[in-house]
């Protein structure tokens, strides 16, 4: 499996070999320049590969994150996962970007699993942000809020810690991973993958209708008098 | 050989397939999605909205390209896809939707030049292209360029200098009542005018204004003026004789520039690109021109003017044909890439 994610600053490709046992991550490369998803994704993808030891065309499937995430670098990630399962013939699976950062950090805490909040930056001083039950189990979100938002509706979420690049304004204690890791994006599509199951079609979580006004009255150029 | 191109600078997702042998490149597809319509209601391109409706429409793009042109995926010996400029997010579609083809196909990546992909674009329907002039006028793009070579640099002669020329046909329609985009609809409408009817000022053309640049502001003002002298008035608006009018002034100011660009750089041929030069009038007053002057017009037919992948692949063709440098795959979408550079 090929995953990649370009939700967060984080440029993510990896390969995973995944079997009803477990998913197991044979290579991660990761780029941080939230300007340039672009430019250093395929590269990453390629490099990945090289880790791995397999070329391009051995991949059986490609996962990928459909956010929630800034949309021109969530964008990048998802058109390479839809050309490159074109062009390779091979199904594109999609994600919530934030069950893939929780399924890391509930196996990271495997042994005394909490409910936790995954957070992801949104800018414009808003966050993204779900909740999940002790099992991985999204009870909430994804959402885009402000992060005061959030912060009243802790109590009622019954979360004892946070995950994700902005987990830290939660106020919980914070715990990794950062960003979705390619055998977290897998796992979350582990079922599918197993069963074969075909993929629906790739639609970004953009949470955000597009910022545009529609054009008011004229503007008249000349004084009125 | 076969090359595909793939195009999102703005608004239309386009995907060209053409086939190159001996230095002929002819073409077998040219497939556009528009997002034109989801924009109508704002009267103008919304980068975000053109950016998701690219994200939607590339593979299946791709797809019906490659089956119009009989081709298969593992077929394609180059891609070939706009770097700039234009709107970055929109870029970004395409250039990571070519890349992640060129690499899973294994074939070389060419990111090109938006506005040269406009002139090479003309090969497909008239054959090899001598040394010529181009003027480009879109609704992003209003341009003069001395092209030596298609596959070599290009020469910026004069831009505009405030808004493109499409530009200025769709506030203008927008004033007189008329859809966006408001080229096609300012067109039909002149037709029953008098162009004559209202002298409207012909921008930068005063001996001291820089002789190949253009500027479309003011005339947009003066036509607003003229209509809001004649609104307070009372008075109803000659809606076809103002148009008739306005296009007069834009397409005097077009041809009298570019003929002049091409008389003064000794170019036996001048070509015209770009969504506005689908424009019948910019058309005829061209060809009289070039005529009077003895200069040879070639203008692709509109569906190759207006943006689209099938330029995007000829371009990408040609550079194949010269033994150009692929692009790296850190290739980067440049929104105001220099004309000068035709390969990035
Ligand atoms: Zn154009």
């Amino acid at each position: 499996m090929l995953a990649l994610d370009t939700a967060t600053p984080a440029v993510v490709a990896g390969v995973v070999e995944l079997t009803p046992a477990a998913a197991v991550q044979r290579s991660v490369r990761v780029a941080s320049d939230a300007r340039k998803h672009a430019e250093l994704l395929m590269p990453g993808v390629l490099a990945a590969c090289a880790d791995a030891g397999v070329a391009l065309r051995d991949v059986d499937a490609v996962v990928t994150g459909i956010g929630p995430g800034p949309f021109t670098g969530l964008r990048v990630g998802m058109v390479t996962a839809a050309a490159l399962g074109d062009a390779l013939d091979v199904p594109v699976h999609g994600v919530c970007t934030l069950d893939a950062i929780a399924v890391g950090a509930i196996a990271v805490e495997a042994a005394d699993a909490e409910p936790l909040l995954v957070v992801t930056d949104a800018r414009r001083r808003e966050v993204y942000w779900a909740a999940y039950d002790a099992a991985g189990r999204r009870t909430s979100g994804p959402h885009v809020e402000a992060p005061a938002a959030l912060a009243e509706r802790i109590p009622e979420l019954g979360v004892q810690a946070a995950a994700g690049e902005s987990a830290h304004v939660t106020g919980l204690p914070v715990r990794p991973p950062g960003a979705p890791s390619p055998a977290g994006l897998v796992g979350v599509a582990a079922g599918e993958l197993l069963a074969g199951t075909v993929p629906g079609p790739l639609e970004p979580l953009y949470l955000r209708r597009p910022d545009a006004q529609e054009p008011g009255g004229r503007k008249r150029v000349t004084a009125n008098r | 050989m076969i090359v595909l191109g793939i195009e999102t600078s703005c608004d239309e997702t386009g995907v060209g397939v053409v086939r190159t042998e001996r230095g002929a490149v002819t073409l077998l597809a040219n497939e556009v999605a528009s997002s034109v319509a989801e924009h109508a209601r704002f009267g103008g391109v919304v980068p975000e909205v053109a950016s998701r409706a690219h994200l939607q429409a590339m593979v299946p793009a791709v797809h019906r390209a490659l089956a119009t042109a009989g081709v298969k995926g593992s077929d394609v010996d180059a891609v070939a896809v706009t770097a700039g400029p234009g709107l970055t997010g929109a870029l970004l579609v395409g250039v990571a939707a070519a890349k992640a083809y060129a690499t899973a196909w294994d074939v070389p990546l060419y990111g090109v030049n938006h506005l040269a992909a406009h002139v090479a674009v003309d090969t497909l329907q008239h054959g090899p292209l001598p040394a010529c002039l181009a003027l480009l006028v879109s609704g992003g793009h209003s341009s003069l360029l001395d092209v030596p070579d298609l596959a070599g640099p290009v020469t910026p002669l004069g831009a505009t200098i405030d808004d493109a020329a499409g530009e200025a046909f769709d506030k203008v329609a927008r004033l007189l009542g008329l859809p966006f985009p408001g080229g096609p609809h300012i067109d039909r409408v002149a037709r029953e005018g008098d162009p004559a009817a209202v002298a409207f000022p012909r921008g930068l053309t005063g001996p001291r204004d820089a002789p190949f640049d253009f500027s479309f502001s003011g005339l947009k003002t003066a036509v607003a003026r003229h209509v809001e002298a004649l609104e307070r008035a009372g008075a109803a608006i000659p809606v076809a004789d103002v148009a008739a009018s306005f296009q007069e002034a834009v397409v005097d100011v077009l041809t009298m520039k570019a003929v002049r660009a091409a008389k003064e750089r000794g170019m036996e041929t001048l070509l015209l690109g770009g969504g506005v030069a689908a424009n019948s009038r910019l058309r005829a007053m061209a060809q009289d021109r070039c005529d009077a002057a003895g200069i040879v017009l070639r203008v692709p037919r509109p569906a190759l003017c207006t943006d689209n992948g099938a330029m995007v692949a000829a371009l990408g063709a040609h550079l194949l044909d010269a033994g150009a440098k692929p692009s790296a795959l850190e290739l980067p979408a440049n929104s105001s890439l220099p004309v000068t550079e035709v390969l990035v």
